[in-house]
């Protein structure tokens, strides 16, 4: 059962629809109690990162979540800000992160990028996939994802960098290791590949 | 590669979809849901909805119409439109839009940007201003707002290299008067707001063919080439039809 955590942010509903017209059996927790049955949760975001991880901290998932995804180990994805929060901080703020992904998230460097537009990193861009992980089967690169960011997870370890995207440079745009992953691209938006691994995600074991 | 967003521009009035020439003599189109599907199908790369009555008569987004598009929507969704505060955004974000579009009120209070800004990020503030042709041998572009009916005196560029300062994500340009004329962007002008701000930009007004924004993408790089009229009409008659193409 994929838990769809709605702590305040993020595109809950369209995430819903995805796994709703896929049959893939999903839930909306809108209170920590709920994550109990969950067996995959999705950790959606948007916005600024200190608020956003003021959200979860208050809502009382964050315990709740710590218990399912580092005590019993079960998958988790964070979206956008969502995969920000995984990390150890971001200079987008002063909170700290999760720190379930070793790693920071820092601003695109825009002395990278060749001509305007810089940022946000704004549209659809392709995909290079660094891992065989199943997470990203069956994804066509070239068609890619839809990014809408101007902060980037800096992955410390280069196995934790599943995919990356060329913005100024090459960067991670899916983390990941064991249980835990992170997307920066929005896949509730991203038609086809974001169908693709949000439904890869409801099947990782 | 970042690829430029082909962008189809829908307009709302009392719950309709309608489509204007000149910001005048609106036609009824059809209804919103019922696009929004199509343009599912057909996997469009953004999709942009502007309520071109809020504004000028005063009232306030119509959320339930609001939720039940997004609820609808497969793609990125911009929404603009009577939108005069912080909180009226992020609801309108929360009900699953990416991204919101403020006109008049940046205006008429450009605080409102900063404040909208830090409240959903800079990533989901798009500016839209709406511009006409003006001066000696309409070498001058002028503001407008309230569907083309109110002028505006602040310099156009200044306006937006302060939007931009001021935490704005995108600048969307609507030219009145290539709007429903699908006759090609104003390209002169399209150079000159790129060369004005480093934000992402999307222009609309003109767009007939795949052709057009081609000439544009070629002029300005990647950019949000965002169309109306061309993809809910067809022929010389203005029949109905909605359609998408990418270059």
């Amino acid at each position: 059962m994929v838990c769809i955590i709605n702590y305040g942010s993020g595109n809950i509903e369209a995430l819903a629809n995805v796994y709703r017209r896929e049959r893939v059996p999903h839930v909306v927790a809108d209170n920590p109690r709920d994550l109990q049955s969950g067996t995959h949760y999705i950790l959606p975001g948007v916005g600024a990162f200190d608020p956003t991880m003021e959200m979860l901290e208050r809502s009382g998932f964050r315990a709740a979540l710590e218990e399912e995804v580092l005590g019993q180990r079960k998958p988790v994805l964070g979206i956008c800000v969502g995969m920000h929060l995984l990390a150890d901080g971001s200079e987008e703020g002063t909170h700290p992160g999760l720190g379930w992904i070793q790693g920071y998230v820092r601003k695109i460097d825009l002395s990278r990028l060749p001509s305007p537009p810089y940022l946000p990193h704004m549209g659809w861009n392709s995909v290079q996939i660094k891992s065989s992980t199943t997470l990203l089967k069956e994804i066509d690169p070239e068609r890619g994802f839809y990014f809408l960011h101007s902060y980037y997870f800096d992955a410390n370890e280069t196995e934790s960098v599943l995919a990356t995207v060329e913005y100024g440079g090459e960067l991670p745009c899916v983390v990941g290791g064991d249980n835990i992953f992170g997307a920066q691209f929005h896949p509730e938006k991203s038609h086809r590949n974001g169908v693709r691994l949000l439904v890869n995600f409801a099947r990782f074991q | 590669m970042l690829r430029s967003r082909i962008t189809p521009v829908l307009l709302l009035r009392e719950g309709g979809l309608v489509k204007t020439r000149r910001f005048g003599d609106p036609k009824y189109v059809g209804d919103p849901i019922n696009a929004v599907k199509i343009f599912n199908e057909k996997e469009v790369d953004e999709l942009v909805v502007f309520n071109i009555d809020a504004t000028a008569l005063g009232k306030e987004p119509d959320y339930k119409l609001l939720r039940d598009i997004a609820a609808e929507s497969r793609m990125p969704l911009c929404y603009g439109g009577g939108i005069r505060d912080a909180e009226q955004g992020a609801r309108i974000i929360s009900l699953g839009y990416e991204k919101v579009s403020i006109s008049s009120a940046a205006l008429e209070r450009s605080e409102l940007i900063a404040e909208l800004s830090s409240r959903v990020g800079a990533q989901s503030v798009v500016v839209t201003i709406d511009v006409r042709r003006s001066g000696i041998l309409g070498k001058g572009y002028t503001l407008y707002t309230h569907n083309a009916r109110r002028k505006h005196s602040v310099d156009l560029f200044d306006f937006i290299r302060k939007a931009e300062e001021l935490g704005a994500g995108e600048i969307l340009v609507n030219s009145i008067d290539r709007d429903g004329t699908l006759e090609g962007y104003d390209l002169r002008l399209a150079r000159k707001i790129r060369e004005t701000v480093t934000i992402p930009l999307s222009f609309v007004g003109g767009a007939g063919s795949v052709g057009h924004m081609e000439e544009l993408i070629e002029a300005v790089g990647p950019v949000g080439a965002a169309a109306g009229s061309l993809f809910v009409f067809k022929g010389k008659y203005r029949a109905v039809l909605i359609s998408y193409a990418r270059p």
